[in-house]
């Protein structure tokens, strides 16, 4: 007798929904045999029986969501031994319909944290919403509101997007607007830009920013340089958007963070949003902007819940940082996924007596730079902390405005956490040592405290 | 999306007519004057460029206007051209004002791009004309979004993306042709063959070289055209544009023609013979074989034609005049068109 346990579709997954189950108790399988569906938000797999035996219980009915990696869900007995098992333990129950599309505006409590306590009858001005669908919210209500708006892309039609993120809009906005692409980045780019300065607004969605690469010079040739060129004359309002980055474990091809290569040309602006709220109102602010945006979103983010508001007019300005959490020792800046590490460590650090502000930049040109010398300012001491190598980076570029504007604040030489000066390694040994972690972030912030 | 396979054909151009093609007196003459003013223009702008005041680079169009002023015979207004950098002859026949063309050669605040383009670098919404790109092939991707925004609105224009015979190498064409077909986006791709590609000729540079074929594999059609012969060249972009125009998406027009000057200014020239080009000048001369059929009609004499080429003069020397006086930029330029609505 032995457990069928919950498997994993990825490295990062760690719970998903039981969808389907094609077997019941008492059937035979052999390895193989297709015995169940899963789903993530992300993917859809199925599960092949690798013994032989009779399924003698279902432990996890069909539509359970958020069930954990390697939970048991199905009993798996020896064919001899069949006849004397006992009857099922769970017998399948009709789950509701699970949608594969998930509504714009509707959260299940099954969607919330496991540990969430329930919602206060005054809700406050957001509702629990995943950066990935956060970012579907932004593109929807932005389509809605002006029909010039249309994403195209790899996968992000009939597939619903390689990470979900468009999951639905094929539905709603049909196939003239949600253009699923051959896998030709340069070409797509170019169109993209193209049809910009025709006056639509395209949204591109790169599969990730690595593949990018064979676009990017439709970006900063094209895209960023052809007002200046033409005396104003032909805007290119265009979004070049996707997952920026290292994922888990898809090693250097895969990996890369483009922030100050982008960040690095006028005529573009970068956003790099941490949380929802900012990843929802920063889109569709940078889908309205008459101007090419790069928006860098993050793979490992996707999956996150955060409070974001409901109200469709609501935006977040291009250009301004936000201090995410006050403190008068220490700053941190941060973008992206860093924002989230940066704040564990303060909250380490605060145990330990230190109390670090720590700044998300958000947007990377225009680079807020008033917010991260007014904070230096205030703390004397500052940590920079970006996903990417630190040679020519976004924390050269904090430091060299904190040294040219903040000098006589200073009490400590600005320290950088970045990636290892490497390509992202696939080892998971190897992949901890390069990227930036809690623990690098923590110790550099005591060693500018002098601690 | 039906395909008939048997339309799919490529064809080779027909030899070069001796007759005016249905074309009127009073096209002609207009064809004559536009090919003469392009001539003389660039004539002008490798003078000025000589007596440094065109400065970078500068690609003459000299020898193929004939292309330029055939396919603009053809468009409607709404129709878009794109082109790569040899682009000052596609502005002028798009309707931009040839002081403003020769002032942006200068590097002038008149310029059309305010000084801030240069030869390479012009454009004008008002026309129609969507540059003037300096990435050899970038502007078939763009020209294919110009066209992919037609569909979109669905207004019935047309975009007509012209590049060279070194352009037809780079990978995003073929990226384009393909979604181009694929969804039957109305763009005319003009290949400009003028056979060398800066100093490498086309049988040095490419396996397959009747380049009308290139669209084959992506099941759109392609001709191939004298172009040295303006009334061939709007013969073929009429059965393009009517393609494109009625929904069958792409075709491929190959215009075999010849420049006259080196690639940009400084040229080596070491790459093909001075009989060669004295060759083609002598008897392929697009704007000759315009004067040669107005003869042969009756409908201009000597006198009428000279009295083109002084007006045209008129109006180059104007142009470069204009070029000379306008200011330079204001240094506030610099940081103005950055970006839309941020002053720095």
């Amino acid at each position: 007798m032995s457990d069928i346990l919950m498997p994993a579709l990825s490295p990062t997954m760690e719970e998903g929904t039981l969808a389907k189950w094609f077997v019941k108790a008492g059937d035979a399988v052999r390895s193989g045999d297709v015995i169940a569906e899963i789903e993530t938000d992300k993917a859809t797999m199925e599960v092949e029986a690798v013994d032989e035996g009779i399924i003698e219980a279902i432990l996890v009915p069909e539509g359970t969501e958020a069930v954990k990696v390697n939970t048991p869900i199905a009993r798996l007995g020896a064919e001899a031994g069949a006849g004397s098992s006992p009857p099922p333990v769970t017998p399948p129950v009709p789950a509701p319909e699970v949608p594969k599309v998930t509504p714009p505006v509707q959260a299940t409590p099954a969607e919330r944290a496991p540990d969430a306590p329930t919602p206060p009858a005054a809700t406050p001005a957001g509702r629990r919403t995943t950066v990935r669908d956060a970012l579907r919210d932004a593109m929807a209500e932005e389509m809605r509101r002006d029909e010039t708006v249309f994403l195209m892309g790899e996968e992000v039609g009939q597939y619903q997007g390689a990470y979900k993120v468009s999951r639905g809009l094929l539905e709603e906005f049909g196939a003239r607007r949600v253009i699923d692409t051959p896998i030709t980045e340069h070409g797509f780019a170019g169109l993209g830009v193209g049809a910009a300065m025709a006056g639509l607004r395209p949204i591109v969605e790169f599969m990730t920013f690595n593949f990018a690469m064979q676009a990017i010079d439709h970006i900063i040739n094209s895209a960023a340089k052809t007002l200046y060129m033409s005396g104003g004359q032909i805007t290119c309002p265009i979004v070049f958007r996707g997952p920026n980055g290292a994922a888990a474990r898809v090693a250097a091809q895969h990996s890369q963070d483009y922030s100050s290569w982008y960040a690095h040309i006028p005529g573009l602006k970068v956003v790099a949003p941490y949380d929802a709220a900012d990843a929802k109102g920063l889109l569709k602010a940078a889908i309205r902007d008459p101007n090419p945006v790069v928006f860098l979103e993050h793979e490992m983010l996707y999956g996150q819940e955060f409070d974001v508001p409901e109200d469709p007019d609501w935006t977040v300005p291009i250009g301004q940082a936000l201090i995410r959490r006050p403190g008068r020792d220490v700053t941190l800046t941060a973008h992206s996924r860093m924002v989230g590490l940066a704040l564990e460590a303060a909250e380490i650090l605060s145990k330990q007596g230190v109390e670090a502000e720590v700044v998300d930049l958000r947007t990377l040109r225009p680079l807020d730079r008033a917010t991260i010398v007014e904070s230096v300012k205030r703390t004397n001491r500052i940590v920079s902390v970006e996903e990417g190598w630190s040679p020519m980076g976004v924390g050269a570029e904090i430091v060299a405005t904190v040294a040219a504007e903040a000098f006589d604040w200073l009490d400590a030489p600005p320290l950088r956490i970045a990636q290892a000066d490497a390509p992202l390694p696939y080892a998971a040994n190897l992949e901890a040592l390069a990227l930036p972690s809690v623990e690098r972030i923590v110790e550099a912030a005591l060693k500018v405290c002098y601690r | 999306m039906a395909r008939q396979a048997a339309e799919r054909k490529t064809r080779k151009a027909a030899a070069r007519p001796t007759d005016e093609g249905g074309a009127s007196r009073d096209q002609l003459l207009a064809w004559y004057r536009e090919m003469l003013l392009i001539r003389r223009f660039e004539e002008r702008a490798g003078q000025l460029y000589g007596m440094g005041l065109i400065g970078g680079f500068c690609h003459l169009y000299i020898g193929q206007e004939a292309i330029a002023v055939g396919v603009q015979a053809v468009r409607r207004p709404g129709d878009q051209v794109i082109t790569g950098y040899r682009d000052h002859g596609h502005m002028l026949v798009c309707g931009m004002d040839p002081r403003e063309v020769m002032a942006e050669l200068t590097g002038r605040a008149g310029g059309s791009s305010r000084g801030k383009g240069g030869s390479m670098h012009m454009f004008s919404t008002e026309a129609g004309f969507f540059g003037g790109h300096g990435i050899v092939g970038a502007q078939v991707s763009l020209g294919t979004g110009l066209a992919l925004a037609n569909s979109y609105r669905g207004n019935g224009n047309v975009a007509f993306a012209f590049f060279g015979d070194g352009a037809a190498n780079q990978g995003q064409v073929y990226e384009s042709f393909n979604m181009a077909e694929l969804w039957s986006l109305p763009v005319v791709y003009v290949i400009e063959n003028n056979q060398y590609a800066m100093g490498t000729s086309i049988e040095r540079s490419s396996s397959e070289t009747h380049l009308f074929r290139r669209g084959a594999s992506f099941r759109i059609p392609g001709e191939e055209v004298d172009g040295m012969d303006v009334i061939a060249v709007r013969d073929a972009a009429a059965r393009a544009a009517e393609h494109a125009r009625s929904g069958k998406g792409p075709y491929i027009l190959e215009m075999k023609t010849y420049r006259y000057r080196g690639h940009s200014m400084s040229d080596p020239a070491k790459y093909r013979t001075r009989e060669e080009v004295e060759e083609v000048r002598r008897n392929r001369d697009p704007i000759d074989h315009v004067q040669e059929l107005l003869a042969a009609k009756g409908w201009a004499d000597e006198a009428a034609l000279k009295a083109i080429d002084a007006d045209v003069r008129a109006i180059v020397a104007d142009a470069a005049e204009f070029a000379r006086i306008s200011p330079e930029p204001d240094p506030a330029e610099l940081f103005t068109d950055i970006y839309v609505g941020v002053a720095r």
